[in-house]
């Protein structure tokens, strides 16, 4: 430990700090532009210098290492007056369009020139200007503005892994652009706008739409995929303006995937906002609560429980499906299921659908076969923290499927299951790791996939005392949720492929589906459906009722993601119209049959899940599962992967909803296809 | 210094041919497994050397030789101001319009070559034979004023002198490089202006003893005419 001075306070920080880092733990803020404590040190803005007694000029703080004994003034008149001189040169170039800029209110520069700016320039010379670059739909340019901290080249090479940015030029003609300006092909691409200091890089679906000290913010949780990233919801009235991250050093970091930041417009558009009864004319026509409830009401009388089933989607919040749980049980079904996937999981043994390690866990591993699914796109946050991990070096990865490009190099085994039960970890590997994905799950020989992952990770120390390297990536927020509240198949019960035949041949007259929305309503039949949800998506247009429900915004509900972490998503706006919770739409519709659920409010709910499964007790907090034999044995074919995402942009009802995402979609994934006349 | 980026036409693509190909692999050999990316200044001038300038394909196939991402090529070929972004001719004529040069007279070389080719500064002739540019300082002060064509430089140029290069690179010739007055190298013009002794001779011997006593008698006189009284 190496012990030193700054502002006249004594720390003691590991030899290999920097003063910046030595700053924080004595409690000093340093002002900074390129520092980043996630990104590699770059040292060109110069913002941080300090004064070191001894030292003949002002030191780069970011880039300087402790010394013993070393003595640090932040606030000396020299460190000042460097600064105000390091901020003078920056503001030569930087436009003064605070009032029309995006960043104003939140940006670095704004804030820190008032601390260090002088009222007046001495710069008489004319300002340069910079043509915008074109990023893509999702990061607006106005390179004018940009200081050339550098901090979007580097989270691209590094962390996104795409290294697409860079700068071009020298000296005053230095410009931040993209290879031959095409947009930037990551997940993680919204990121670069939270990093830049400035109003350079902003978000273009939120552009010139409102301003920081407008909205109302509300920590919640991400559901469009099952990471459970931590986030800031700002609402402006009753609309989502915009979804930030929040800090969580256990599961997103402080990243955001592109699909949870931008797909809040969908929120808008294609909402249920009032029930639908579908008339004699096989037409949706609007109804009341009262109306939709009888018209359900008429058609389950005198319905056996085994003729009614229920299936949940993959953004449903655990009360709901708690809710219906009861509500088919008292109804006498025991066909429900919220793997609509149709994945192989076993939901009596939790360990057989965690990812088991911990997403943090990821840092200890020393070894990763991937099979059967697709990180980069079916959780960007995980992909970024496996390639962190790999950057650190000694991390050997295998994967079993498609050759896809997951930004960071690996071994590829094969493209067929059956080769998973030849893998062995590298010589002397102390912590292996499984990554098994849906891909793998879903198909029909899932369970004996399952079975022979859960071999070969037995057999390679993947799972030993100490140390579970056993990991299911899920797609859906709603799944291990789902699988906690035991929204499953009871004794005799059918699955989702059961239900779905069943429906078919006419042998399940009533379907429930909760949000819902991933199956082939194709296949339903001529069962009656109803459809409790929030967007009118595929669930809706098959629906015989449909009871409007509210988004993961509009309602507090909890969400567990796929390593087993039990989070709360807060309401930060009212669901539209009359749309209601859907935990109080199943409730309601329980009086109406005659099956009163015994539950008032929403802490009632939350008991009654409690006691159900103590693991909902413990929130923010990972329970660890026990591990018991899971999975059934038999044959494996060799055949490839059929992976469950093709296209990120569009994956569930509010993504689809969302114009962003379609540009995105269009950009990104169908950026092959000619455009047609009627583009622009 | 303008902004520099990729030309808007570019051919569509790049090869290294077999000798430029020969001299790329020997350097890149020169760096450990892992850090080809070194090579990159070096593969930019030989790709410049092979097709005159930077194309985008051959931004593309240094990338790919190296191992590394296509826009870290781009950023070092934007960075250097010799690697040249735009097709240049044949005969790349660079004039130095710095301060020294401009001072000896870089204005009349810069009038001679416009006049002799027909060409405004940063222009390329139809037939791809020449081109003109003005560069920033190339170093070459002391034989100011200069122009850089290809690898040569000449020196101490003036209006005729530039005219004549031209007319010879125009029928084919290959003028000599160097200062074009006469001079050889940096040594001055005309007879020395300092250390005009024959540095073969001894240098006489100062008697020290001498004039010390000297400067010790002025001292004391000096001393003597303070001390006096004042009229």
């Amino acid at each position: 430990m190496t012990k030193l001075t700054i502002d006249g306070r004594q720390v003691e920080v590991p030899p290999n700090t920097t003063i910046i880092q030595a700053a924080e733990v004595a409690g000093v803020e340093i002002p900074r532009f390129c520092y980043h404590e996630r990104l590699s040190i770059a040292g060109n803005c110069r913002m941080c210098l300090v004064e070191v007694e001894k030292s003949p000029k002002p030191v780069a703080s970011c880039a300087m290492p402790v010394v013993e004994g070393m003595v640090v003034h932040t606030r000396s008149d020299k460190a000042n007056k460097a600064r105000n001189g390091v901020m003078e040169f920056l503001l030569i170039n930087h436009p003064l369009d605070c009032p029309i800029c995006d960043q104003g209110g939140e940006c670095d520069l704004q804030d820190q020139a008032m601390a260090y700016g002088s009222d007046r320039g001495r710069y008489e010379e004319t300002k340069r200007a910079v043509k915008d670059k074109n990023m893509g739909p999702l990061v607006s340019t106005i390179m004018t503005r940009c200081i050339h901290c550098t901090r979007c080249v580097r989270f691209a090479t590094e962390v996104a892994g795409v290294p697409e940015l860079g700068a071009t030029g020298r000296g005053e003609d230095m410009e931040i652009t993209t290879y031959l300006e095409k947009a930037l092909t990551s997940e993680l691409s919204g990121n670069v706008v939270d990093l830049c200091p400035v109003g350079a890089l902003t978000s273009k679906p939120y552009a010139f739409s409102a301003r920081p000290w407008e909205l109302r913010s509300t920590e919640s949780i991400d559901v469009m995929d099952a990471v459970g990233s931590a986030v800031r919801i700002d609402v402006r009235g009753r609309e989502v303006m915009r979804v930030l991250p929040r800090l969580n050093e256990t599961v997103n970091e402080e990243w955001l995937a592109d699909k949870g930041r931008h797909a809040c417009d969908g929120l808008q558009n294609q909402r249920l906002d009032q029930p639908y009864v579908r008339g004699a004319n096989g037409k949706l026509q609007p109804a009341t609560w009262a109306e939709a409830f009888a018209a359900i009401a008429a058609k389950m009388k005198g319905l056996a429980g085994n003729k009614i089933a229920a299936l949940a989607g993959d953004l449903v919040d655990a009360e709901a499906m708690y809710a219906l749980k009861q509500l088919m049980t008292s109804l006498g079904s025991p066909n429900l299921d919220c793997r609509q996937d149709g994945a192989a999981l076993d939901p009596a043994v939790r360990a057989s659908y965690l990812f088991n390690s911990g997403i943090a866990g990821i840092d200890q591993a020393d070894a990763l076969l991937i099979v059967g699914a697709d990180p980069r796109r079916e959780a960007p946050i995980i992909n970024a923290r496996i390639r962190k991990r790999y950057l650190k070096g000694g991390f050997r990865i295998g994967v079993i499927g498609e050759k896809l490009d997951l930004t960071y190099p690996y071994h590829w085994v094969g493209a067929t299951p059956d080769l998973m039960a030849a893998c062995k970890p590298p010589e002397g590997s102390k912590a292996p790791m499984i990554i098994l994905g849906m891909a793998a799950l879903t198909r029909p020989d899932g369970a004996a996939i399952l079975e022979s992952a859960r071999r070969v990770a037995e057999q390679t120390g993947t799972v030993k005392d100490g140390w579970n390297g056993f990991n299911v990536l899920h797609t859906a927020a709603a799944r291990v949720g789902g699988l906690d509240v035991g929204f499953v198949p009871g004794p005799g019960g059918k699955d989702t492929r059961g239900i779905l035949d069943a429906a078919g041949k006419g042998e399940v007259g009533v379907v429930y589906l909760l949000g819902a929305d991933e199956i082939d309503t194709a296949k339903l039949g001529k069962a009656f459906v109803i459809y409790q949800g929030h967007h009118g998506d595929r669930g809706a247009h098959r629906a015989d009722v449909i009871l409007p429900g509210a988004a993961y915004t509009e309602k507090s509900g909890t969400y567990v993601n796929t390593e087993g972490r039990v989070q709360r998503a807060e309401r930060a706006a009212f669901p539209p119209g009359d749309a209601r919770e859907d935990w109080a739409i199943i409730r309601a519709l329980s009086e109406a049959l005659g099956k009163k659920l015994p539950f008032d409010s929403l802490d009632h709910v939350r008991a009654g899940m409690r006691a159900a499964n103590p693991i909902f007790a413990a929130l923010d907090t990972v329970t660890k599962a026990e591990w018991k034999p899971f999975g059934a044995a038999g044959s494996i074919s060799a055949t490839a992967f059929d992976y469950p995402i093709k296209n990120y942009y569009m994956t569930d009802p509010i993504s689809r909803a969302s114009r962003t995402m379609a540009q995105c979609a269009e950009e990104f994934v169908m950026g092959a296809k000619a455009r047609t006349g009627t583009h622009g | 210094m303008s902004v520099r980026q990729l030309a808007k036409q570019q051919p569509a693509s790049f090869a290294f041919k077999p000798e430029f190909l020969e001299r790329a692999k020997k350097i890149i050999a020169k760096y450990p497994a892992g850090r080809q990316a070194s090579a990159v200044i070096p593969l930019l001038d030989i790709a410049q050397r092979q097709e005159g300038w930077v194309t985008k394909p051959a931004v593309d196939v240094i990338a790919q030789m190296l191992e590394m991402p296509s826009i870290r090529v781009l950023e070092v070929a934007t960075f250097y101001t010799m690697f040249e972004l735009q097709p240049v001719g044949k005969r790349h004529i660079q004039v130095c319009t710095n301060l020294p040069c401009q001072l000896r007279g870089s204005d009349h070389v810069v009038k001679a070559c416009q006049d002799k080719l027909g060409l405004g500064l940063g222009e390329r002739s139809a037939d791809g034979q020449f081109s003109l540019m003005e560069v920033e300082c190339a170093g070459a002060c002391v034989n100011a004023p200069m122009a850089q064509i290809g690898d040569d430089y000449f020196e101490d140029l003036d209006a005729a002198s530039m005219g004549k290069i031209i007319d010879a690179l125009k029928r084919g010739e290959k003028p000599k490089p160097g200062p074009q007055n006469g001079r050889v190298h940096s040594a001055p013009m005309g007879n020395f202006t300092s250390l005009t002794e024959d540095p073969t001779k001894p240098i006489p011997k100062q008697d020290l003893a001498a004039a010390k006593a000297a400067f010790e008698k002025a001292k004391a006189e000096a001393a003597a005419k303070a001390a006096a009284p004042k009229p």
